[in-house]
């Protein structure tokens, strides 16, 4: 077994035939992730008793034959989800003593479907950053280039998954939190349709425009986790009821006229001439297995990160609003009135992006700017969605860079918050217009630092959008590729 | 400019004083200082010291929005209309408060204890 070349269907064969057992699989990558965290960082939180443990109750399903294709495959967890008598941080001093007494839903469906948990992985504090430096609990590495970040928020998932630290990974996307650092960490990443994934159990950050979902090597081993994690649940108010859907539907399907939607204000002048270059190639491949071009408009793209900026802060501020101290989470050690004990607890607990967007949503739905700011931002969303809805009319899916550049060194964009905002500007647009989008492997720079192709889907189209990128993943191998730093570690 | 007679004022001032960004004036430490009290956070010296700045390049990142013509635009809220949906009403949890309460920094008796509010 080479876990730097493991599909999850080798996998679930490989533990059905018996070649190996989920303990021993499970080991595999506690050892990986033991020998490799310290330089890396993707996990804050590493359990092998309890890991050890749903990996025997799974061992004993496989040898009744009972279970499902994820039965006693080790699965990271991003840190954002509640997981039953695990360390819930979500990378904040807030939570750092915050052991959830309850599980996500997303964990609830890994766990029945014979999921081990491998691990909580790190992330930017409260999922807001686009590089994981904003983590309580240190920064993540990309496995690509030690110097370089891995994005961010879900950069301990993508860094994980990137190093072969685990073969699937949750994650959560409110602006481009799974594609941003799955195309930094050359990795696959999909964030489904806003309401196809229960948040029951996932801390919030802006209600409107989160949504969990995962990543993994390939488009096939994301179909796989998402036949899992996709499931209607009365807890969410915001989940959606639909029938049950194989992810796989499609993957037989041929391209052959698919019709690609090229957005031009994707290709312009801030796109670095390596991720140009990457998409062209890529977009030759397409046109190789059938598909057409078509250049599409999405004329208000420049005001996404703007419109974000207004209404995720103004989100957070009011779900945020729930540390106080007074529960759970972190209090002072030192005040007078209640007032300063909450105070002290909050200046205490959150870091310095979290308090900037806290303040910055404060600002914004404050009397005398709730109207010029608040309601503006969300009509301006709304012709954000409509360009989407009328870009559809013309192709069945969009293609661009995931982001603008390659991943970027640790430190580039600290001291300017706006800066690091705009690295997530061709993802943000698909949270306002709540479309299920992904990032796939798509080359390298000139620095060998991995490079991401965007495709965005109509809402609910993730079957088709997995079997499109997983027909390009069967003629390129970008997504094969393991960095050398993964490689050199310990093999099984 | 509204005036503000301490920083420990517990009341929760909802109209801030303008600031920032080209609806309104530059933004001063009284100012944040209000907001600070509005988001529960006390803030250190370093960060008043920072922040302003931080905060110019956030506003105007965001005053870009000003300039777009959304006459008759309907606010899009999320992204699907989205029925509210009621359930039965019936207790489906079962009672945990142990286990909560073993969370919190400070219980006594079943209470989370907090500093006197009442005299």
């Amino acid at each position: 077994m080479n876990l730097d070349r493991t599909s999850l269907r080798e996998l679930a064969d490989g533990l059905r035939s018996r070649e190996f057992s989920s303990v021993e699989l499970t080991q595999a990558y506690l050892e990986r992730a033991h020998h490799q965290n310290e330089t890396l960082g993707c996990f804050i939180t590493l359990d092998p008793e309890r890991s050890l443990i749903q990996a025997r109750a799974a061992d004993q399903r496989l040898a009744r034959a009972e279970g499902g294709p994820l039965t006693g495959i080790p699965v990271a967890h991003k840190d954002i989800f509640c997981t039953a008598g695990w360390l819930t941080t979500c990378g904040s001093r807030m939570l750092s003593n915050f052991v959830a007494p309850y599980d996500a839903h997303v964990i609830t469906r890994f766990n029945e479907a014979g999921g081990v948990i491998l691990g909580k992985t790190n992330m930017d504090e409260f999922a807001m950053g686009s590089s994981n430096e904003t983590s309580f609990y240190g920064k993540v590495r990309n496995p690509w280039s030690l110097d370089h970040v891995p994005g961010g928020s879900s950069g301990g998932s993508a860094a994980a998954v990137a190093a072969r630290l685990a073969p699937l990974a949750t994650a959560s996307d409110t602006g481009g939190s799974i594609r941003q650092p799955a195309a930094l960490c050359g990795v696959s990443g999909i964030k489904p349709t806003y309401g196809r994934v229960s948040r029951y159990g996932m801390i919030a950050y802006a209600s409107s425009l989160d949504q969990g979902g995962l990543m993994a090597p390939s488009a096939a081993d994301l179909a796989w986790g998402l036949g899992i994690m996709a499931d209607y649940d009365e807890r969410d108010a915001t989940s959606v009821a639909r029938p049950e859907e194989d992810f796989f539907q499609d993957f037989e399907r041929p391209l052959t006229g698919l019709r690609i939607g090229l957005p031009r204000q994707y290709f312009g002048s801030g796109v670095d001439a390596d991720v140009a270059q990457a998409m062209e190639e890529a977009l030759r491949e397409y046109e190789r297995l059938g598909a057409v071009r078509v250049d599409i408009d999405l004329p208000h793209s420049d005001l996404s990160v703007p419109v974000y900026y207004v209404l995720a802060p103004a989100e957070a501020s009011s779900n945020l609003s729930r540390y106080d101290g007074v529960r759970y989470g972190w209090r002072a050690q030192q005040y007078g009135d209640l007032q300063e004990m909450i105070g002290r607890s909050r200046a205490e607990g959150f870091g310095a992006e979290v308090k900037r967007r806290i303040l910055t949503g404060a600002y914004v739905l404050s009397q005398g700017y709730y109207d010029a700011y608040y309601l503006q931002a969300q009509r301006v969303r709304r012709l954000i969605q409509q360009d989407f809805l009328q870009a559809f009319e013309q192709c069945d899916v969009i293609m661009g860079p995931t982001t603008p550049t390659p991943a970027f060194p640790f430190g580039a964009k600290t001291e300017d918050p706006v800066q690091m905002y705009l690295s997530d500007i061709f993802t943000i647009g698909v949270n306002l217009a709540g479309l299920p989008a992904m990032s796939i492997p798509a080359g390298f720079g000139a620095q060998g630092l991995p490079l991401g192709l965007q495709l965005i889907g109509p809402h609910f189209g993730e079957a088709r959008l997995l079997a499109v990128a997983h027909r390009y993943q069967q003629v390129t191998d970008w997504h094969r590729r393991v960095p050398v730093y993964a490689a050199a570690g310990e093999r099984v | 400019m509204a005036s503000f007679k301490t920083l420990h004022d517990t009341r929760l001032h909802h109209s801030l004083p303008r600031m920032g960004g080209v609806l309104s004036d530059p933004l001063n430490e009284t100012s944040l200082h209000q907001l600070a009290r509005l988001a529960c956070i006390q803030l250190t010296e370093q960060e008043l010291a920072v922040l302003p700045q931080q905060f110019d390049s956030i506003l105007g990142l965001i005053d870009q929005l000003q300039a777009v013509d959304t006459h008759g635009v309907e606010p899009l809220a999320q992204a699907f209309d989205m029925p509210v949906r009621l359930r039965a009403d019936e207790v489906t949890a079962k009672n945990q408060r142990e286990l909560f309460q073993s969370l919190a920094p400070e219980v006594e008796k079943g209470l989370y204890l907090v500093p006197k509010v009442i005299e």
